[in-house]
């Protein structure tokens, strides 16, 4: 009777902790609402005149009722600008996937590679992706491409030095037991090696999308024309702080979605051990 | 015993000298023995001589320096399936449920066959050491001894003809190692299957094995002689223990062990040879009194 209680009262505690994590959320949200509006509503004698969240969201209410309007170049729906983003985003991080993950299981299973491109690999990832937009603009002539170009290679090396390191610190016993059952070296790399470092791979592969989509609106700043991050510049070029400050935010919701979708790939190829 | 269905002829492990200025090591060096078809053959020693070695070198999945091993009058110079090993730590893929790592090996072994006949193949092995219900857990779901039961399923379904077991129930307490023994015994009873075993549980292995191969602690470790256990079979745990040569084998097993397993190696009897270790059977009337280092008949 004791221990079933007692287990029921286990069974109850983490939901609970989870509603009062929720609630001290909300009681945050509502304090820095409050401590903003306030700040910003000229009673607190500010001489910087930000918009406040009641603007925010007048403004929030508008764009997100016309998410694709096109009034031309310099008037698109944050959804344009957004998809516009994203695109670009995804097809440099798919790409430096497709190169990426092969890549890094070569280096991962031969220690001659390893050594081989590991100074390569060295020189190259400290640099800021931004620092390739003039050779990419020169050598693509092509904004789009460019931008696209400077997501690759950012997001290449989390991808690249994760698949390496994953394959690369497969258990042996796992490679015993491809070799006791005879199997081929690719039926290896399918069935043992690639589900036992896939943990490790979908992790480089969370913090390339977070670094890409970080670098995406710095790129769209500099080469202009349409995406996310043009839109910021452009509305502060055009002095709209709302304009300014909603795209903040809708920045952050996206790159919350990216990050929760391989949060979920993650979950469904982890494995206790 | 030349044309033994496996054999191990002077076999060797040795480590270079290092730069440093370490001595050369020889782990073991002049194994010699053969195992015949359906035997149960338990290799026991002192942890550091080279069992896991030797049992690797076997499966084909290390290279000997010096010797060689043959099965069926072909060597043995790469893994296969027909040679099945139970690991030590049972080796499950952990991303893969209980049922998923037996039809792994099924499919593996028989490439032709339908996705219905694995399945239905992997479940009958499954049930056999009695892991019906479980069978969709992954291995971190279910306990250290199941885990074990599906090592072993996945081991006899692939039906090689010849088993491999590194101390396939040492991470295992000692209540649920009894458990699996028994069953252990009861699956291979139904198929007589060639097992090499390597163990340190004197226990286990007169429970199991028709022949015990007694090592010397490394390093230079050496087969000293081998123990035939002629115990009945069917054997059972406590029926064991009223037959008079169970001790005999037992005390003999023991008192190798803790005593001779140690100094054998330095003071051998002259006409000791590694090379054709003596066959004693301590289990006979008699048997362990004359049995000592006795030549071969």
């Amino acid at each position: 009777m004791s221990g079933a209680s007692r287990s029921r009262a286990d069974e109850r505690r983490p939901r609970s902790a989870s509603l009062r994590a929720t609630l001290l959320s909300l009681a945050i949200l509502v304090v820095l609402l409050g401590v903003w509006e306030f700040g910003t509503s000229g009673a607190s004698g500010a001489r910087v005149h930000l918009p406040g969240p009641s603007r925010i969201a007048l403004h929030a209410a508008r764009e997100l009722a016309h998410p694709f309007y096109d009034n031309g170049p310099n008037d698109k729906g944050v959804g344009i600008q957004l998809a516009y983003s994203i695109a670009r985003v995804l097809t440099g991080y798919a790409l430096a996937a497709l190169l990426a993950i092969p890549i890094g299981f070569v280096l991962g299973m031969s220690p001659l590679w390893q050594r081989a491109l590991g100074p390569f690999i060295q020189v190259l990832k400290p640099i800021s992706p931004l620092a390739w937009m003039p050779l990419a603009l020169y050598t693509i002539r092509d904004s789009t491409l460019s931008s696209i170009f400077v997501i690759f290679i950012c997001s290449i090396w989390p991808m690249l030095i994760n698949t390496a390191f994953g394959v690369a610190s497969v258990r042996r016993d796992f490679l015993d037991v491809a070799r006791t059952h005879e199997l081929s070296r690719w039926e290896t790399a399918l069935h043992v090696i690639l589900p036992a470092a896939a943990p490790t791979i979908v992790t480089g592969m969370r913090i390339s999308i977070g670094i890409s989509w970080l670098v995406i609106v710095a790129a769209e700043m500099l080469v202009g024309g349409t995406g996310i991050g043009y839109s910021v510049w452009n509305e502060w070029n055009n002095l709209n702080l709302d304009g300014v400050i909603f795209s903040i935010l809708m920045i952050g919701v996206v790159g919350v979605v990216f990050d929760q979708l391989l949060a979920r790939a993650l979950r469904a190829v982890e494995y206790v051990d | 015993m030349a044309s033994a269905f496996l054999q191990v002829s002077a076999l060797a492990r040795r480590y270079p000298a290092a730069d440093s200025g370490d001595g050369a090591l020889t782990v073991f060096e002049r194994v010699h023995f053969g195992v015949q078809a359906g035997e149960f053959v338990c290799l026991l020693g002192h942890s550091g001589c080279g069992k896991s070695t030797i049992l690797r070198i076997l499966a084909g999945l290390e290279r000997a320096s010096e010797g060689v091993v043959s099965m069926e009058g072909s060597e043995v110079s790469a893994p296969s399936l027909e040679r099945g090993v139970i690991f030590q730590d049972h080796s499950l893929l952990p991303w893969r449920s209980a049922l998923r790592n037996v039809t792994f090996a099924v499919r593996s072994r028989w490439r032709d066959w339908p996705p219905e006949r694995v399945l239905e193949h992997s479940r009958k092995y499954l049930e056999l050491v009695g892991l019906c219900g479980t069978e969709h857990r992954r291995p971190a779901q279910l306990s250290g001894g199941m885990r074990q039961r599906v090592g072993i399923a996945r081991a006899f379904a692939t039906r090689p003809k010849l088993l491999l077991m590194d101390e396939p129930f040492g991470a295992l307490d000692a209540l649920t190692r009894g458990t699996i023994q028994d069953e252990l015994v009861r699956i291979w009873e139904q198929s007589r299957q060639t097992v090499f075993m390597i163990t340190h549980d004197v226990d286990e292995a007169i429970l199991l094995a028709d022949k015990i191969l007694l090592m010397t602690n490394g390093p230079r470790a050496r087969i000293a002689e081998i123990v035939a256990v002629e115990l009945p079979r069917p054997r059972e745990r406590t029926g064991m223990l009223r037959d008079p040569a169970y001790y005999a084998i037992r005390n003999h097993l023991v008192e190798f062990l803790f005593e001779r397993s140690r100094t054998l190696n330095a003071c051998a009897p002259a006409d000791y040879d590694p090379e054709r270790p003596p066959l004693v059977h301590p289990g006979r009337e008699g048997g362990a009194a004359n049995a000592r280092y006795a030549a071969r008949p």
